[in-house]
C-alpha cells in the first residue's frame, strides 16, 4: 500500500500537466457553458431549437430543394413540381434578370452600363483600400466618377443619348444611391458647419432647413418633386424627373448627415479649436487640418448608417412611378405568365439590398477599428 | 524717420478683413440671396398658377371628397363628406398605426435586445441574425411582402381560421375580434376607472413623502394595482354588468359584427413594428451595456436586493442612454407610416396628399397640409424628448 503511493509521488514541480477536464473545455464544455448552464438556459435552448426546426427546413425546402430553376412560365414551373407544389419558381427571376439589371436601356448600348459598373467598382476599391500606389489619383478618379458615369449612361458628347425614362432596375437604384452618397456628404458637412457658425442669420437658415427636412417623410418630398416643383421654376422650363428626384434625395440625406457631423463636431473638446486658433490658423485651415479630420472620424458610424438609410430609401421612388428594382419587379408580377410569384420577387430584392447594406455596415465597423487611435485604456 | 504707414488697402478690403464686419457682410449677402430666391419662386408660382388657371386657396377643403375610405374606426365618414373630414380621418389613421406600431416595436425591441445579450448562444445568435437581416432591407419591401403574405396565404372569409373560442377569426379580409357594446350604466365604470387612477397617484405621492420622512416603505405597486382593479370591478358589478360583446359571425361571403382589423392595417403595423424593433433592440443593448458592472456591484454592496438594484440603479441610468434615440425611432416609425400609400391604407398621405390631390389638383395646398401635420407631430415628439433629457440630465457638482 505504501509502495503504491510512492509510485505516484513526483518530485516537487515535476508533475506532468494533466489534460483539462473534459466537462469544461472543448465542444462539450462550450455546449455546457453556452447552452445548458441552468434550467432556464436549457428551456431557452430547447425553445430556440424548436423554433429553428419549424422555420429553417421548410424555408430551405421551398427556396432550394423543391425549387424550379428553369421554366418558360408559371404553368411550366407547376408542371415540373411534385404534388404539394411547395417550391419556389426561380425561373421567374432568371427570366427577368437582365430587365432587373438594365431596365429598358437599349440593348446595343448596354456595354456602357457595364463599363460604368466596372468603373464604379474601381472607384469604390480606390476609396476604400489604403495601400494602393497613387492613392491621390484614385481619390480624384472617385470624385470624377459620378460625372464620368453620368456621361456614360445618359450619353451625349459623342455617345448616343439615352432618355432617363429608359433607366430602371438595379441601374436606377445604384444611380440614386451613388449620386445621393457623393453629393450629400459635402452638402451635409457644409450644413453642419453652418449650424455651428457664429453668424446668427447663417445659423438660422441652416437650422430651419435641417429641421424641416428631418421633420417630414421622404415620400412627401418626392411628391413635391414630382407634382409641385415645376411651379417653382420659370414658366415654360421643364426639368427632368430623375434630376428632380436626385436633388430631393440628396437634400434629404444631407440634412441627416449634417446632424451626424454636428454630433462629431460637438464631440471634439474645445481645446482643439483653441489650439488651432493659437497656431494662427484661419477658419478654413483650422477646419481642414484639425477639426474635420477628427470630427469625421468620430462620425463615421453615423455617416455610414445614413448612407445605408439613403440606399434603402431609394426604393420609395416607386411610389411616384419610377421603375427602380422594386417598381420593375412589381410590374413584372402583373405579367399573366408569372402571376402570384411575389414571395420569390421580394426575397430576391431583399437579398440584393441585404448584400449591399450589410457589407457597407461591416466595412464601417472595420474602419472604426482601424481608425481607433488608442484612447481606450 | 517717419515709419511708412502700412499700405492702406481700400475701404472695402478693410471691411472684409475685419472679423466683425465680415460676418455682417456674409449674413447680409446670404439674406439677400435667400430672399431673392424666395421672391423669384413666389413670382414663378403666381405666374405658373395663373397660366393653368388655378388659384391658391384652401377653399377646396369644404368640397365633398367623393371617394371612399375603407377604414375609419373613429369618426363617421361617407363619400359625401368634405376633404377636411377625409384629412382628419387620414390623420387619425396615421396616429393609430403610429401608436400601435410604437407599442409593439418597443415590446419586441426590448425583447430582441435582451435576447441578444443572453448568455445562451443560440438565443443570442437568433436575435442577431433576425436583426441584421431585417434592418438591412428597406421597410417598404417588408410592408409589401407582409401584405402579400397576408392577402395570399390567409384563407378567404368562408374558410377563416378560428384562432380563439369561435370569437377571433383570421382571413384575408382581416382579423375579426369581438367588439364591446356599452349599455347604459357603463359611464359609472368609466368614472370609477378615472377615480381609481387619481387615488393611486395621490397614494403614491403620500407614500413617497412618508418614506422620505420616516423611512417606512409601502408596497406602492401592489396597493395601486389593487385599487385600479378593484374599484372599477366593484362599479361594474354595482351597475349590473353594463357590457356585452358583439361577436363576429360569418354571413354570406364576409363576417358581420365585431371589430374588423383590415389586412392593410395589420400588414403595415406588423412590418413597421418589427422593422423598428430591430433598431430599438440595438439601442437597448447599447443602453444596458453602457451601465458598468460596478454600478450594480455597488448597489449590492449597499445591501439592495436584485429587483431594487434594477429598479433604482440600473434602469434609471440605462434610460438616460436609451430614451433619446428611442424617441427618434418613434419619430422614424411615424414618418415611415406614410408608406401606407403603397398598400392602400388610408393615412394622411394617402387621403389628402394622394386622392384629394389628384381629384382637386391642389398640389400646393395639400402638400402644405401633409407636411405641416408631420412637422407638428415631429415637433411634439422632439419637444417631449428635450423635456425628458432636461429632467434626467446628470446633475454634476
Amino acid at each position: 500500500m505504501a509502495q503504491n503511493q510512492a509510485k505516484q509521488a513526483y518530485a516537487a514541480g515535476a508533475h506532468p500537466d494533466l489534460p483539462p477536464p473534459v466537462r469544461t473545455t472543448g465542444p462539450v464544455g462550450w455546449i455546457r457553458a453556452n447552452l445548458l448552464s441552468s434550467p432556464l438556459n436549457i428551456t431557452l435552448t430547447l425553445l430556440s431549437a424548436w423554433l429553428l426546426w419549424s422555420i429553417v427546413p421548410p424555408v430551405l425546402n421551398w427556396a432550394l430543394f423543391d425549387a424550379i430553376w428553369s421554366a418558360i412560365d408559371r404553368k411550366d414551373c407547376w408542371a415540373q413540381m411534385d404534388e404539394p407544389r411547395a417550391g419556389a419558381c426561380w425561373a421567374f427571376i432568371r427570366g427577368s434578370f437582365r430587365l432587373f439589371i438594365y431596365g429598358w436601356y437599349p440593348e446595343p448600348e448596354r456595354w456602357r452600363v457595364n463599363v460604368a459598373f466596372v468603373l464604379l467598382l474601381l472607384a469604390i476599391v480606390g476609396v476604400l483600400r489604403d495601400n494602393l500606389p497613387g492613392k491621390k489619383y484614385w481619390l480624384w478618379f472617385a470624385v470624377a466618377f459620378p460625372f464620368i458615369g453620368a456621361w456614360l449612361i445618359v450619353g451625349g458628347f459623342g455617345l448616343t443619348p439615352v432618355g432617363t425614362q429608359k433607366l430602371g432596375g438595379i441601374l436606377l437604384t445604384v444611380i440614386i444611391g451613388v449620386t445621393g452618397i457623393t453629393f450629400s456628404l459635402p452638402l451635409g458637412i457644409a450644413l453642419a458647419l453652418g449650424r455651428r457658425s457664429k453668424l446668427p442669420a447663417l445659423r438660422a437658415v441652416c437650422v430651419i432647413f435641417i429641421e424641416f427636412i428631418r421633420g417630414v417623410p421622404l415620400i412627401t418630398l418626392l411628391f413635391v418633386a414630382s407634382t409641385m416643383l415645376t411651379y417653382f421654376l420659370p414658366p415654360g422650363s421643364t426639368f427632368d424627373l430623375l434630376m428632380r428626384v436626385l436633388i430631393m434625395v440628396t437634400l434629404f440625406s444631407a440634412a441627416y448627415i449634417a446632424e451626424v457631423v454636428r454630433g462629431g463636431l460637438q464631440g471634439l473638446s474645445s481645446g482643439q479649436y483653441e489650439a488651432a486658433d493659437s497656431l494662427g490658423l484661419t477658419y478654413w485651415k483650422a477646419h481642414r487640418l484639425i477639426i474635420l479630420p477628427q470630427a469625421l472620424k468620430i462620425s463615421i458610424p453615423g455617416i455610414v448608417n445614413t448612407f445605408i438609410g439613403l440606399y434603402k430609401d431609394s426604393v420609395l421612388v416607386l411610389i411616384i412611378g419610377m421603375m427602380d428594382i422594386l417598381g420593375l419587379g412589381r410590374a413584372r408580377l402583373n405579367d399573366p405568365d408569372w402571376l402570384g410569384l411575389a414571395p420569390e420577387l421580394y426575397l430576391f430584392i431583399a437579398l440584393f439590398f441585404f448584400l449591399c447594406c450589410f457589407s457597407m455596415a461591416r466595412y464601417s465597423l472595420s474602419l472604426e477599428k482601424k481608425l481607433e487611435t488608442g484612447h481606450a485604456q | 524717420m517717419a515709419q511708412t504707414p502700412p499700405s492702406t488697402p481700400n475701404f472695402l478690403l478693410r471691411l472684409w478683413r475685419n472679423e466683425g464686419s465680415r460676418g455682417v457682410i456674409i449674413q447680409i449677402v446670404t439674406m439677400v440671396v435667400l430672399f431673392a430666391l424666395i421672391a423669384a419662386i413666389a413670382r414663378n408660382v403666381v405666374v405658373n398658377l395663373a397660366e393653368v388657371g388655378k388659384e391658391f386657396s384652401f377653399g377646396f377643403l369644404v368640397w365633398p371628397a367623393a371617394y371612399d375610405i375603407g377604414f375609419s374606426p373613429f369618426i363617421e365618414y361617407t363619400n359625401q363628406s368634405t376633404h377636411l373630414r377625409a384629412a382628419v380621418v387620414g390623420l387619425l389613421n396615421t396616429l393609430l398605426v403610429a401608436v400601435c406600431g410604437c407599442v409593439l416595436a418597443s415590446v419586441l425591441g426590448f425583447a430582441l435586445g435582451i435576447m441578444r445579450l443572453s448568455s445562451n448562444w443560440l438565443v443570442s445568435k437568433i436575435s442577431y441574425v433576425f436583426v441584421e437581416f431585417v434592418r438591412n432591407v428597406p421597410v417598404l419591401i417588408h410592408i409589401l411582402a407582409i401584405y402579400s403574405l397576408v392577402v395570399t396565404l390567409l384563407p378567404p372569409a368562408k374558410k377563416a381560421i378560428d384562432v380563439g373560442a369561435g370569437a377571433f377569426f383570421l382571413s384575408n379580409r382581416g382579423f375579426y375580434t369581438p367588439s364591446p357594446v356599452f349599455e347604459p350604466g357603463a359611464g359609472l365604470v368609466g368614472i370609477a376607472i378615472i377615480l381609481a387612477i387619481v387615488i393611486a397617484v395621490v397614494f403614491r405621492r403620500w407614500a413617497k413623502r412618508v418614506q422620505d420622512q420616516t423611512g417606512k416603505a409601502y408596497p406602492v405597486f401592489w396597493i395601486s394595482a389593487a385599487i385600479i382593479i378593484a374599484l372599477p370591478g366593484i362599479a361594474f358589478l354595482a351597475a349590473g354588468m353594463p357590457l356585452s360583446w358583439d361577436i363576429p359571425a360569418l354571413k354570406g361571403f364576409n363576417f358581420k359584427g365585431g371589430m374588423a382589423i383590415k389586412p392593410e392595417f395589420l400588414a403595415l403595423c406588423l412590418a413597421l413594428s418589427y422593422y423598428t424593433a430591430c433598431f430599438i433592440s440595438e439601442i437597448v443593448r447599447a443602453g444596458i451595456l453602457a451601465i458598468s458592472r460596478g454600478q450594480s456591484e455597488a448597489a449590492h454592496a449597499l445591501g439592495l436586493q436584485n429587483n431594487r438594484t434594477l429598479q433604482l440603479i440600473v434602469i434609471p441610468q440605462a434610460l438616460r442612454v436609451i430614451v433619446p434615440p428611442l424617441c427618434s425611432q418613434y419619430l422614424n416609425l411615424t414618418k415611415n407610416s406614410s408608406l401606407a400609400i403603397a398598400i392602400g391604407y388610408m393615412d394622411i398621405t394617402a387621403t389628402i396628399g394622394g386622392i384629394s390631390l389628384m381629384q382637386t389638383g391642389k398640389e400646393m395646398e395639400t402638400m402644405i397640409i401633409v407636411m405641416g401635420v408631420y412637422l407638428v407631430i415631429s415637433l411634439i415628439i422632439s419637444s417631449f424628448m428635450n423635456w425628458f433629457n432636461q429632467r434626467i440630465k446628470l446633475t454634476e457638482r
